[in-house]
């Protein structure tokens, strides 16, 4: 019995010709990576242990996205703690305010994570990679510490389900709309403790960004990674950015999965997940007696370069509707500077949005967007649990940011319907 | 090793972000965070969770953010152990890294009510329903878990294999 693609580089990157599903391997990480809300506890975990140095300055990533510019004096404190470590132990991948952005638009944008690699982050959108043709899971901080400490981390070789891509997605559909199809599907354990291993011709019709945006969410169907296949669009998009020579693994033809479903990419319409669960989903259009007060348009799942084109081509000249706050957050500086560059900055002001610089914030229920009880916000976001974006009487609908700028225009949820 | 204590009893998908909503992850400061621990579908668990206590729920227990910070503040809540159909899997992770007690049990999770007294050995897996005079038996966890948690966590177990080298 054959290998898939993640049991492939997990066999690598322990040393050995073969895993098999649920055996325990050490494996050498090749990017260890932390937040500023992650990283401070890790650190604690570190110093406790006693470990006096890390395995490899050039392999750790310590991005501050999830709080700054600091919100408060606490948040300022545990940045302070991450910046002091980077400092003491010269840590080359070091992100802070000016050149930050939401680590995992970050990391691929800048070449820190290249396809082949064995990636640990303490964030649970570490599998993000995975559209990079990388292996890549969130983690703890304890898991963090011990990797910055030994560059290895334990796994238990997962299982995958296979998921066979056809056809091309409609206009007004994109990543999103595919990874909230499928997570409404197979629900918010569907996949748990299994790779997400997308493939099919269907896939060289996604773009990178519709790739990393689907990885993203593997999580939020329990999964332990995402992964697609190396293509010619994958070998376009990591060219200049990476000094590291890509690795590329193939599945094995008789590699075993436990399900494989199909997905259609031309039947995907544009999809809603209600709250308070990823799981909950519905065509935007059958939602449109949902009144919404705000729109957040950004994050992690949804901030690269292609959301914020997707959000200006239905905004550019219209205007927001009375009583709707539209927050635009593009995931990093180099985005943000695009933004402005392309004119893009200037059309979202002229829409009535507002713009920031790149940080988690709202996503989280951090800053930058806070709802009180009883608003509903229609977000780009990863997570519309209870409470994630404010009051626990607030209500989160998860969409594509062209769902997301349409409902804005609108006031309520609607698809875009093009111009 | 044992717990014995209350049940607090929950559903499927208790995420993270009611674990410990992210609103408070301006510290890592686990004494103060815990006194928001579970606070957003459930008021009055900090007020009445005592040592020894245990979470009895559903499936895909601690689904959502990677925060280490979710099992910490359980744990030092004083709650003894979590038992449930299923578990997220970072936070099987992350429970097991800092040291928190977790079980798998469907049979257990369906049959056991919100304050019911449980008596949990985690060397064997026996949960003990002492309401109710039933026995249940939870899965075992494979020996190289069972390493990282008999030496109180991850890098404890990492710092002593460095030792033995």
């Amino acid at each position: 019995m054959g290998m898939t693609m993640t049991q492939k580089i997990l066999a690598k990157h322990s040393g050995l010709d073969k895993v098999v599903q649920g055996q325990l391997i050490n494996a050498k990480v090749d990017i260890v990576l932390g937040n500023d809300i992650t990283t401070p506890v890790a650190v604690n975990e570190f110093r406790k242990a006693g470990f006096e140095s890390v395995f490899d300055k050039d392999k750790i990533a310590i991005v501050l996205d999830h709080f700054v510019p600091n919100k408060d004096i606490k948040a300022a404190e545990q940045s302070k703690t991450c910046r002091e470590f980077a400092c003491l132990h010269c840590i080359e991948h070091f992100y802070d305010v000016g050149k930050m952005g939401i680590e995992h638009a970050l990391l691929p944008e800048q070449g820190i994570v290249t396809t082949g690699d064995c990636v640990i982050g303490a964030d649970s959108h570490t599998c993000t990679y995975g559209a990079l043709g990388a292996f890549a899971t969130g983690v703890g901080s304890t898991d963090m510490a011990a990797g910055m400490a030994t560059g290895m981390a334990w796994f238990k070789v997962p299982g995958a389900i296979k998921f066979n891509l056809t056809g091309k997605l409609s206009e007004n559909c994109s990543g999103k709309d595919v990874i909230l199809k499928i997570i409404g599907d197979i629900g918010v354990d569907g996949a748990l403790y299994k790779s997400m291993e997308f493939t099919g011709e269907g896939v060289k019709n996604l773009s990178m960004d519709d790739r990393f945006c689907i990885c993203n969410m593997a999580i939020e169907a329990g999964a332990k990674n995402g992964i697609f296949p190396v293509d010619d669009i994958t070998m376009e998009y990591i060219k200049g950015r990476s000094n590291k020579e890509p690795v590329i693994y193939k599945a094995d033809d008789d590699a075993e999965y436990e399900k494989v479903i199909d997905v259609d990419l031309n039947k995907i319409v544009p999809t809603v997940a209600c709250p308070h669960l990823p799981e909950n989903t519905k065509p935007a259009k059958c939602l449109s007696d949902v009144k919404i007060d705000q729109v957040v348009i950004g994050s992690c799942t949804n901030g690269r370069i292609e959301d914020m084109k997707a959000a200006y081509e239905v905004l550019k000249g219209k205007h927001i509707a009375k009583g709707v706050r539209c927050i635009i957050i593009p995931a990093t500086m180099q985005v943000l500077r695009e933004c402005v560059e392309n004119g893009w900055y200037t059309a979202f002001l002229d829409a009535g949005a507002v713009v920031s610089t790149p940080t988690c914030g709202p996503c989280l229920g951090g800053y930058m967007g806070i709802l009180a009880s009883g608003e509903v916000c229609i977000a780009t976001t990863n997570r519309n649990f209870v409470g994630r974006m404010g009051h626990i009487d607030s209500k989160i609908y998860l969409s594509s940011p062209k769902t997301a700028a349409a409902s804005a225009l609108a006031g309520y949820i609607t698809e875009y319907e093009g111009e | 090793m044992y717990t014995q204590g209350k049940v607090f009893k929950y559903n499927d998908n208790v995420d993270t972000d009611v674990i410990i909503p992210a609103r408070y992850l301006n510290t890592p400061d686990k004494e103060e965070l815990s006194k928001h621990c579970m606070e957003d579908i459930d008021k009055d668990f900090v007020k009445e969770v005592s040592k020894g206590d245990v979470i009895v729920a559903g499936w895909n227990f601690g689904c959502g953010s990677s925060r280490e910070h979710a099992p910490l503040v359980i744990k030092t809540c004083g709650v003894g152990c979590v038992i449930a159909k299923s578990f997220a899997r970072i936070f099987y992770r992350n429970a097991i890294n800092i040291g928190l007690p977790i079980l798998e049990c469907e049979k257990a999770c369906d049959e056991i009510n919100a304050n019911d007294k449980l008596n949990v050995d985690f060397d064997t897996g026996i949960i003990k329903n002492l309401t109710t005079q039933k026995e249940y038996k939870a899965l075992p966890f494979p020996d190289f878990i069972q390493n990282i948690i008999k030496s109180g966590g991850l890098l404890a177990a990492l710092k002593k294999e460095d030792n033995n080298e």
